[in-house]
């Protein structure tokens, strides 16, 4: 047969594949995260059907999956809701960012992994899903809720974190020197405040070149400019990953709403094509050994997030039970924590490291929703006691 | 009273407040348009135990259904409060000669020298209707100026 033939074949049967196990999620009311995942392992290298000729075309996939995923990520937040988080609620994103990367980094480091690995750790039990965290909360009607401000601009301090986390974590992959390391983290953070300043500065200039009645248009030029960034960003060694979430925070007001529903249909099925992929990279067989460690790790950070939640719903002035149910929201980890560790894996720093993210993600991407419909009635029951 | 107002990073915005009777109640902007009329819980006062959902037409009729009277009692309270200046409400009976016609033909301002400010029709509000708004019986015409002129106007709606 012929070659393309071949890859169509491999992969609408993975796409359909995934849209079946979507409707399955959809009904179950969970993420579909934690399926899409299940699939790549099925798919890739010593699962049950091995695809063997379209995986370089998946891999392109999946890294446009990436940019497209952290560009909507980076829509979601104007610059002015990033300064007003960085400003308001440091105190509690400072207590997030130490209770839920301690896990990780010490997991890490109690198993021997070494420094680099303890970091890439760190980030994935750090960042909690503010794609699934926003989905429960519209969910089970919280959006209204009193501790809901608390809750979304924790996830704000945390995209904060990740636009300085993501490129000191690449130069720690690339294995620079100590020398070369530091003048690349020193480029890398540079570029951040310079383009956190031009949002808020001079984003209505990029906006006015950008923006376009034209749905097409303006498609093509958010994608082409996210794009353009994010290989600028990889020539830089500060990884594609976080250009196109500059490019995301530097767009803002309507234009990023319009760009964010244009693009979101894209970016589910790259993204979808993305966690496939990183199931690919996984052997399934690795996932047995380390699954009793990742639901460990998983508890623990389960119980960190929801200290978190409790702390900076206290301090802003929420009853109990509120504090519990922002807790609650924080659970769910997924898309991001599978990007660091798609880096960690793609740089090699240690073989057991993307099945125990692969698993861990498996269980809080499936379990974090569940919990909060679970603890819904009990927190209502605490609440009338009291 | 105090309407408290938060930012939702990534959503948009809630005000809330709290009734003189205790009941917090609160509205979500979303960016999308959509509004959320919310009611809090009186045992979980963080809670929203009743979430309306709203599209744009819906919030508009909701808004003015709320907000047109006490427009109208804005309207009699700041008159009051000028010198010889009354404002009042006059319905448009039923069978009146100007029902079904358009107002300048009654030409209230040169034969009373009382301006017609708005007229309030099922719950909306036409503030400063022009010379072509068209009367129905039903509706309740809000005029200012002394007490003998909005005295004619009156005569005038009923008898023509």
């Amino acid at each position: 047969m012929h070659d393309t033939a071949v890859i169509f074949l491999e992969f609408g049967a993975v796409l359909l594949g995934l849209g079946v196990l979507g409707a399955l999620a959809l009904r179950a009311g969970i993420s579909p995260i934690p399926l899409y995942l299940i699939a790549g392992l099925a798919f890739g290298t010593g699962g049950v059907l091995p695809l063997a000729t379209s995986e370089e075309f998946i891999s392109v996939g999946a890294e446009l999956g990436v940019v497209l995923l952290l560009l909507t990520l980076g829509l979601e937040y104007n610059a002015d809701e990033l300064v007003t988080s960085l400003t308001s609620n440091a105190r509690a994103g400072i207590v997030d960012l130490v209770l839920n990367a301690a896990p990780g980094a010490v997991c890490a480091l109690l198993l021997g992994w070494g420094p680099v690995a303890a970091v890439a750790m760190a980030g994935v039990t750090y960042a909690t899903s503010s794609g699934i965290t926003a989905k429960v909360l519209s969910d089970l009607g919280w959006i209204g809720n009193r501790e809901t401000p608390t809750v979304l601009s924790l996830l704000v301090f945390e995209d904060l974190t990740m636009a300085i986390y993501l490129p000191v974590l690449t130069t720690m992959l690339a294995g620079l020197s100590l020398a070369s390391g530091a003048v690349s983290v020193g480029i890398a953070l540079l570029t951040v405040s310079v383009v956190l300043v031009v949002a808020l500065r001079f984003g209505r200039f990029i906006e006015a070149f950008v923006s376009s009645p034209n749905s097409e248009v303006l498609l093509l030029k958010v994608v082409g400019l996210a794009l353009l960034v994010a290989g600028l960003a990889q020539q830089l060694q500060v990884s594609a990953a976080v250009g196109a979430f500059l490019v995301g925070i530097a767009l803002s007001g309507q234009l990023a709403h319009d760009a964010r529903a244009l693009l979101e249909p894209l970016r589910d099925l790259f993204a979808a094509v993305f966690f496939v992929f990183f199931g690919f990279q996984t052997d399934p067989a690795k996932i047995l050994p380390v699954a009793g460690l990742a639901a460990l790790l998983a508890l623990v950070s389960m119980i960190t997030k929801l200290l978190t939640g409790v702390y900076a719903a206290r301090r802003a002035g929420i009853a109990k039970a509120g504090q519990a149910r922002a807790g609650i929201a924080l659970i769910p980890r997924g898309e991001f924590n599978i990007v660091i560790a798609g880096l960690a894996v793609g740089a090699g720093v240690h073989p057991d490291l993307g099945a125990l993210a692969a698993a861990y993600v498996l269980i809080l991407a499936a379990f974090g929703p569940l919990a909060a419909k679970l603890v819904q009635p009990l927190i209502e029951a605490i609440a009338k006691r009291a | 009273m105090e309407v408290e107002q938060t930012a939702l990073p990534g959503i948009g915005l809630r005000h809330d407040f709290t009734t003189r009777k205790g009941q917090r109640v609160g509205v979500v902007s979303h960016r999308t348009g959509r509004r959320d009329l919310v009611i809090y819980d009186k045992d979980d006062p963080d809670r929203a135990c009743q979430t309306v959902k709203l599209n744009d037409e819906e919030a508009d009729a909701l808004a003015e259904l709320l907000g047109a009277p006490r427009i109208v009692a804005r309207l009699n309270a700041l008159h009051q409060q000028v010198e010889g200046l009354v404002s009042v409400q006059l319905p448009i009976p039923e069978g009146s000669p100007y029902s079904d016609r358009p107002m300048g033909e009654a030409r209230v301002r040169t034969r009373t020298s009382a301006s017609i400010v708005a007229v309030v029709r099922g719950g909306r509000v036409f503030a400063s209707p022009g010379p072509e708004f068209v009367f129905a019986a039903g509706d309740v015409v809000v005029v200012v100026g002394s007490e003998d002129s909005t005295a004619e106007v009156a005569d005038i709606l009923a008898e023509g």
